[in-house]
């Protein structure tokens, strides 16, 4: 009788326990130096242990790469330390961002702020009175009334690219990537010279909005475009094949199929816009009022308030402008989390 | 239905007339005015600012590039007596912020994202591509508010220690020493606004980098940095010198991140580390507020060379993109 | 002599073993054309078809009778494909896409000027490789999806669900949850779902480009029978890689080659014919397996 025992599973290719801990003693090693090389020298601070520290990990991880397998091996581990770093960097001011501005934002939020606007206050106040209301309904009308132009014009723009492609195409996906990096102080001053000073004359929720959308629809329009392309064209050949126009095989079949992928390009266009500033400056006239009326009249936003606040100056303004700027980043995590969670679905099966 | 039959001569293809339905039409109509809207939009901000600025352009002419004094005189009535109105000390200084910014975030970029593709285990890469998406997200005012009052401090000191080591280099001379709000502070605020651009275009170009040579490499025996060297940057280099490019375009434009930090001074400065930086777009912010109908003018028209020189920008960075984006497949 | 012997031993082969290609097409009910009255059926005088410059299909003629299933058969790239999408005007989807004949319909040109194409569509189907049931409706709505598409009313729409999913062989396993999404489905179950789509708008004519390819066996032999049962009430054109199956589903079996050519029809005969005793040589080696 023959017993066959099965094997067992093994990852030979994996980091050994012995590994691990040359590892781990390079990694403490470094720490332990760069203290070292701190309290020695006169070298002090932050910035100091983080550059002692790569710089000793760098060397040990590569020297010990040198004398064990050769040149190649050590370039290979120095670079391996060195795009970690580029990851480190590239971390390290967001989480600085977040850190800040929630430990110096939540100071400044309490209910009140949410039921007053600052008609009765200056920024300078103590933050017991006065509060964001307007900036967050005015930032609502701005973001309302950009969506209800920017999304038709964005979506159809997609269409274009995507179930037309005419002539037009190439030149077009062209101007939309131009379009997406137009300053947004250039689209305030655009609609300031072609609309508020030859018509309006005033400032109202409208004239920001105009220039949101300017900086909105290549945001949405790109996103769609990357929805739309991922409908493979089976549907639409099958939707054509049943006697369908196009019009109807789009409306019916193209655009139903992308739906969820079409709101995560709308959320991304909201955060794209929702902390634009330098328009709102030049065109919305920044009131500390609730205003209803999206036509006439200055309008408050979020950004217009943090902008306000923080060169008031004074402490209670300075954390004025946190708050405002912790609900303004929450707002835009928030989209931001939305859009994701969409978006990994892209295409509805 | 025997089919052999004598050679027959090729037939001219025949005319399809397809003739669209009245619905299509329209629908193709009112598609291809949307997708036309692109066009109409950047056509109109060209005219009107150039029609607004055409003023002030001709009478300054060249000079309006060249020259750095930005001042307007009236008399008691409010007309305007004299006015000069240039520039140049803004697009050096924006050049400079830009380029200060590109420099850093370009190698900071290009290291992270060789690290989300090649070396950070899945799960990582997902989070760091989560945190990449996000910062690119966050409005410009949160970058300026959190730079002026986190990092300048840090950044200054940066400063002098560049200029404490390295001052014998032309770019870090100092003179007179004033440290605070210089283009370099500006230009390290801008760096990591475009951080996540740079990371995103260049990741997506390594990520396309052919599967099968990459294995190639790996077969006769490559470290995995000698991989890189011989597969991934030859793949990539000129889309991730387009993607620098649309970071450059991008900080160009930045609006209210620099003018937060930066001291803008009517006079040229090509000291990175000095604390007098010019920005155009700043200015028009900075000059808005008390300007009169006249002054506007001035500020149209430098929003239209602000305009045409991101688009220039733009065009050369998305051309680069596109043409390696084809060239990898 | 060593020649002869084998082509001996190959015919024996070919009248012993019970599964020859032959012996399938024999097998099943063998129909005659003109014994059903459904109009006059499909004829194509002269096709050819280009991509740019490409010349990818060069006259072909063909007639189908009315109640027939033909198939088409050849190796990859010889232009069956582009011929039936020739046929229904999906062929011009493609940009740089032309061609040149007739394709008659009842005795009248689809390609001709004035011609809607949307109505051509309705009466000549299409079932593609590939299942595609419309990813944002449920399985009832997606069977009626062709009328809400060509804006055509119907008072009995659960009637017609009912018949068309009948008749696709998909009925028993769908009726209790027409409110599921297609995707929910299995593949074989996805591509009857498109052919009960496919035969809500009535059509005269339904094209199957390789409708099996991407299905199981099992799946294979549910569409080959629903194929047979539709056959009493329509044309049916249907590209298959598979030789077993043009046998075992079709009346008429046209063959297409290219040469490095455009793509040719090269021999068109009844099933039973082709498979056993095709007139043109190419066309037996193929059959018979030596190339292809």
């Amino acid at each position: 009788m023959t017993t066959i025992s099965a094997p067992t599973p093994t990852r030979p290719w994996a980091a050994s326990p012995k590994d691990r801990l040359r590892d781990l003693s390079l990694f403490l090693l470094a720490i332990l130096g760069s203290y070292l090389v701190v309290a020695v020298t006169p070298m002090k601070g932050k910035l100091a242990y983080f550059t002692l520290f790569f710089a000793i990990y760098m060397s040990l991880t590569a020297g010990f790469q040198w004398f064990t397998r050769g040149s190649a091996a050590a370039k290979d581990a120095f670079v391996n330390s060195l795009v970690a770093i580029g990851a480190v960097v590239t971390v390290i001011p967001i989480g600085s961002i977040i850190a800040t501005v929630v430990v110096k934002g939540i100071k400044g939020i309490n209910f009140g702020i949410f039921t007053h606007d600052m008609s009765q206050a200056a920024p300078t106040d103590p933050l017991t009175s006065g509060g964001l209301l307007h900036a967050i309904t005015g930032t609502v009308t701005l973001v309302a009334l950009a969506l209800v132009m920017s999304i038709p014009i964005g979506i159809l723009t997609a269409l274009y690219l995507t179930e037309i492609r005419g002539v037009f195409t190439r030149p077009i996906q062209f101007l939309v990537q131009a379009m997406s990096g137009v300053p947004s102080v250039v689209a305030g001053l655009f609609i300031l010279s072609a609309i508020l000073y030859p018509i309006t004359h005033a400032y109202s929720a409208f004239m920001g909005s105009l220039a949101l959308t300017i900086l909105m629809i290549p945001t949405i329009a790109r996103t769609s475009q990357e929805v739309l392309k991922l409908i493979p064209n089976d549907l639409r050949e099958a939707g054509v094949a049943l006697g369908g126009t196009q019009w109807r095989t789009v409306a019916m079949i193209v655009l139903p199929a992308a739906r969820s992928g079409l709101i995560t390009a709308i959320i991304l266009g909201i955060a794209r816009i929702a902390g634009e500033t330098a328009p709102l400056l030049l065109l919305t006239g920044g009131g500390d009022t609730v205003n209803p009326n999206a036509f006439s009249g200055p309008i408050g936003s979020l950004p217009y308030y943090i902008w306000k606040s923080f060169n008031a100056g004074s402490p209670e303004a300075l954390t004025r402008a946190w708050a405002g700027l912790l609900v303004l980043m929450v707002l835009v995590l928030i989209l931001f989390t939305l859009a994701r969670l969409l978006g990994t679905r892209k295409v509805a099966r | 239905m025997s089919t052999i039959a004598p050679e027959r001569p090729i037939p001219a293809p025949r005319e399809l007339t397809t003739e669209p339905r009245f619905s299509d039409k329209v629908f193709r109509a009112v598609v291809t005015a949307g997708g036309l809207s692109s066009l109409i939009i950047l056509g109109l901000i060209a005219i009107f600012l150039g029609y607004r600025g055409f003023e002030i352009l001709r009478s300054e002419g060249l000079n309006f590039l060249t020259s750095s004094d930005w001042s307007i005189s009236t008399d008691d009535a409010g007309n305007v007596t004299e006015s000069h109105f240039g520039i140049a000390a803004m697009l050096v200084g924006t050049i400079l912020c830009s380029i200060v910014a590109v420099a850093i975030a370009l190698p900071v970029s290009v290291f992270s994202a060789l690290f989300m593709n090649f070396y950070a285990p899945g799960w990582l890469k997902k989070i760091l591509i989560a945190i990449i998406d996000m910062m690119a997200a966050f409005p410009s005012i949160l970058y300026g508010i959190w730079g002026f009052l986190v990092l300048m401090p840090s950044v200054e000191y940066w400063a002098k220690l560049l200029n404490h080591y390295f001052g014998w280099l032309p770019f870090f001379k100092l003179h007179p020493y004033v440290v605070t709000r210089s283009p370099f502070v500006a230009g390290v605020v801008l760096a990591i606004m475009i951080i996540p651009i740079i990371t995103s275009v260049s990741r997506e170009i390594f990520s396309q980098a052919p599967l099968d040579r990459i294995q190639a490499a790996y077969a006769l025996g490559a470290t995995r940095w000698a991989m890189i060297k011989a597969v991934v940057i030859p793949h990539g280099k000129s889309g991730v010198i387009g993607g620098a490019m649309l970071g450059l375009g991008r900080a160009m434009g930045e609006t209210v991140a620099v003018y937060t930090v930066l001291n803008i001074v009517f006079q040229i400065n090509w000291q990175v580390l000095l604390g007098a930086g010019g920005n155009v777009a700043s200015l028009i912010i900075l000059k808005f507020g008390e300007a009169s109908p006249y002054e506007i003018k001035a500020l149209m028209a430098a929003g239209l060379v602000l305009f045409l020189l991101t688009l220039i920008v733009n065009a050369i960075a998305e051309l680069i993109v596109r043409t390696t984006g084809k060239s990898g497949r | 002599m060593n020649e002869s012997h084998e082509s001996e031993k190959e015919n024996m082969e070919t009248t012993t073993r019970p599964s020859s290609l032959a012996d399938v097409a024999n097998a099943k009910e063998q129909k005659v054309p003109g014994t059903r009255a459904m109009g006059t059926g499909l004829e194509t005088r002269g096709i050819h078809a280009w991509f740019g410059n490409n010349h990818v299909l060069s006259d072909v003629n063909l007639d189908f009778a009315a109640g027939t299933v033909t198939a088409l058969i050849g190796p990859s790239g010889c232009g069956k494909s582009t011929f039936i999408r020739t046929i229904n005007r999906m062929h011009e989807f493609i940009p740089g896409a032309a061609m040149a004949g007739e394709v008659l319909l009842d005795g009248k040109d689809v390609y001709a000027p004035g011609t809607d194409v949307t109505k051509i569509r309705l009466q000549i189907g299409m079932v593609f490789q590939k299942p595609n049931p419309f990813p944002s409706m449920t399985i009832g709505e997606n069977v009626l999806s062709g009328l809400k598409l060509s804006q055509q009313k119907v008072s009995n729409k659960d009637e017609l669900l009912e018949e068309c999913l009948e008749r696709a062989g998909l009925w028993n396993e769908v009726k209790d949850r027409l409110g599921a999404h297609g995707g929910s489905l299995s593949g074989g179950q996805q591509q009857r779902l498109c052919i009960a789509r496919a035969l809500a708008v009535r059509p005269q004519v339904l094209l199957m480009d390789e409708p099996c390819s991407a299905l199981d066996p099992g799946s294979t032999l549910r569409i080959e029978e629903t194929i047979r049962h539709l056959s009493d009430t329509m044309t049916i054109i249907i590209v298959t890689h598979n030789m077993q199956q043009a046998a075992r589903v079709s009346d008429y079996t046209a063959f297409f080659l290219s040469d490095g050519g455009p793509g040719q029809m090269i021999e068109a005969s009844p099933t039973s014919e082709i498979f056993s005793r095709p007139r043109d040589k190419r066309t037996e080696n193929y059959v018979t397996g030596r190339f292809g």
